[in-house]
């Protein structure tokens, strides 16, 4: 009882000295790095069942559904095969073109689709961020993720093309696997580092068209790679070989295609691919994370 | 007796071995700024007047600051319901997301016990999904495991009452009805236990056998939680289940004090203005 006569004895504190006596947290504090990853994980559950809500949703007015999935791709090659095959008749030097350029551009939209995601995967969803609580890094990895998804539908229709302009079907088409994750770690890096970016930024959206569009042209989409070392100076020319987007493209390349002219042999590719994925990634990661506690002020 | 209090017993105690209260929320001096895009106003988003701004170094007035919540002090305790009165804007909902630590504070600092949760009308739900699939998704987002939210849906989806008139769960939410929608939206809310729990006008949803059924759940999620905070427009739902008032206006606390005090004077006030 005797206890009891003192009526207050936290009066006289401040806040903060008051929520150590107890053990009170900051609340919406950044947690540490690792306990972070953690936390990830454990909505590893809600990252894939949002991607796959975002898949679902994104075709759930169209008739067809998820047959644009395959669709899309294919109608993209189509116009490109009109143009590039039949109107233009360009070979550039190059035997089975439109499966160098179908390759090339699937793997591009692949990054492209992630990037125009990813800027928007804050801005674009603050009544969720605001409403609910999760690592925050789950939206740009399930944007990675869903456009993952339409990558894997890509592939199947790349595959088709590939067989179709004349390439043989050999064990190397293996690659393709360890390539698109690569591209995939790359990817969700980018995304978490420009959805932080453009939650601050929100003219980057704006741009980000006419980045991607520059990027494009650097990564030898539309026509043969030899194009850089025949018109770009030598440092130019070395410069564009170290672009993650062509490193990506010429890793399937490799894999899909027998003869495809290319800039750097496999085994360089290969190291450059890794090391793109493991700085971007990392990189992109711990960016986004040193921002969580700001995501959601509008 | 003060010894014999074990760890597991004093988690539900509400005062701590020495007699005193448990904060369970402390709010210290917070200041809230949110930065608002306004829509474009006549004239101010023309190509020239944004170019001339970006000349001049001027800031677009096409972003406004909003101080929404001015200085706010206080402490809540183990065991207390919380009732927040305020008109329109008056910050309530902005502090009530602060304290749920989704909208970081400028100024000024809040320290919570555990992770408060915020039970809204507006946790956001795809409208393209079927109102099974945004169970699946909300019950996932707020942290359960998938085996829990395979065991919770058919619960949640009964207690919405959207299966009333005819299979509704596995349509589209945009086919729903305002009320539906709502309803879905608190069901899913109240299906996780809390240890601090906000509740921001959730019990305002639904008909009339909805809103009993929804005040009957809530009263059950205060029995399990430690904290409950209520911001409601209904006086009547605030005497009901709140022994203590805080009253906002405009960011600033007017009154804080037991409920019957409280009121009295934010009738007093809203009748007068």
């Amino acid at each position: 009882m005797a206890t009891s006569a003192v009526a207050d004895p936290d009066s006289g504190l401040t806040g903060a000295q008051l929520a150590a006596r107890y053990g009170l947290t900051s609340a919406g504090a950044r947690p540490s790095l690792p306990s972070y990853v953690r936390q990830l994980w454990s909505y590893r559950h809600f990252i894939s069942a949002y991607a796959n809500a975002k898949l679902v949703a994104s075709f759930s007015n169209a008739r067809l559904g998820r047959l644009w999935q395959v669709l899309t791709p294919l109608t993209n090659a189509a116009v490109y095969y009109l143009i590039f095959g039949i109107i233009l008749n360009t070979q550039d030097g190059v035997s089975n073109f439109i499966a160098y350029l179908c390759t090339g551009l699937f793997v591009f939209t692949f990054t492209q689709a992630v990037v125009s995601g990813g800027v928007q995967a804050i801005s674009g969803n603050l009544g969720l961020i605001r409403a609910l609580h999760f690592p925050r890094a789950s939206l740009p990895i399930a944007v990675t993720l869903t456009q993952f998804q339409h990558l894997l539908a890509s592939i199947v229709v790349l595959a088709g093309i590939v067989l179709l302009d004349g390439e043989p079907l050999t064990i190397e088409w293996l690659l393709v696997i360890p390539a698109i994750v690569l591209q995939a770690i790359f990817n969700a890096g980018l995304a978490m580092a420009l959805a932080r970016l453009g939650s601050k930024a929100t003219d980057l959206k704006q741009v980000v068209p006419f980045v991607m569009r520059t990027w494009m042209y650097a990564s030898g989409v539309l026509y043969s790679v030899d194009n850089f070392e025949k018109h770009l100076p030598d440092w130019a020319a070395q410069l564009v070989q170290l672009n993650p987007l062509l490193v990506y493209i010429e890793l399937m390349r490799h894999a899909l295609m027998e003869s495809a002219p290319v800039t750097a042999p496999a085994t360089e590719s290969w190291l450059l691919g890794l090391g793109w994925a493991l700085l971007v990634g990392v990189v992109g990661f711990v960016y986004f994370w040193r921002g969580e506690k700001e995501y959601g002020r509008g | 007796m003060a010894e014999l209090i074990t760890a597991g017993t004093a988690a539900s105690a509400t005062t701590a071995a020495n007699g005193a209260r448990i904060p369970t929320v402390i709010v210290d001096d917070v200041h809230i700024v949110y930065r608002v895009h306004k829509g474009a106003a006549a004239g101010t988003n023309s190509p020239v007047a944004a170019l001339r701004r970006l000349l001049l170094g001027a800031k677009p007035p096409t972003v406004r600051e909003v101080h929404a919540v001015k200085g706010v002090s206080f402490t809540a305790y183990r065991g207390e319901a919380i009732g927040l009165l305020g008109s329109n804007g008056s910050g309530k909902s902005t502090l009530l997301r602060a304290i749920a630590g989704l909208l970081p504070a400028t100024r000024g600092a809040i320290y919570t016990q555990g992770q408060p949760s915020l039970l809204g009308v507006n946790a956001a739900l795809m409208n393209d999904l079927s109102g099974e699939r945004n169970v699946v998704l909300g019950c996932l987002a707020m942290g359960m495991s998938p085996a829990q939210v395979r065991q919770l849906t058919p619960e949640i989806i009964k207690f919405s009452g959207i299966n009333d008139r005819g299979d509704f769960s596995s349509l589209p939410m945009r086919t729903y009805s305002s009320g539906m929608a709502a309803r879905l939206r608190f069901s899913i809310a109240a299906a996780k236990k809390h240890d601090v729990l906000l509740i921001d006008e959730a019990l305002a949803t639904g008909d009339a056998r909805f809103r009993r059924r929804s005040e009957q759940r809530v009263r059950e999620l205060r029995a399990e939680a430690g904290t409950v905070f209520l911001v409601s427009h209904a006086i009547a739902s605030i005497r009901d289940t709140c022994e203590r008032s805080i009253w906002l206006e405009s960011g600033v606390i007017r009154a804080d004090g037991p409920t019957d005090e409280v009121v009295p004077e934010y009738e007093k006030f809203m009748n007068r203005s």
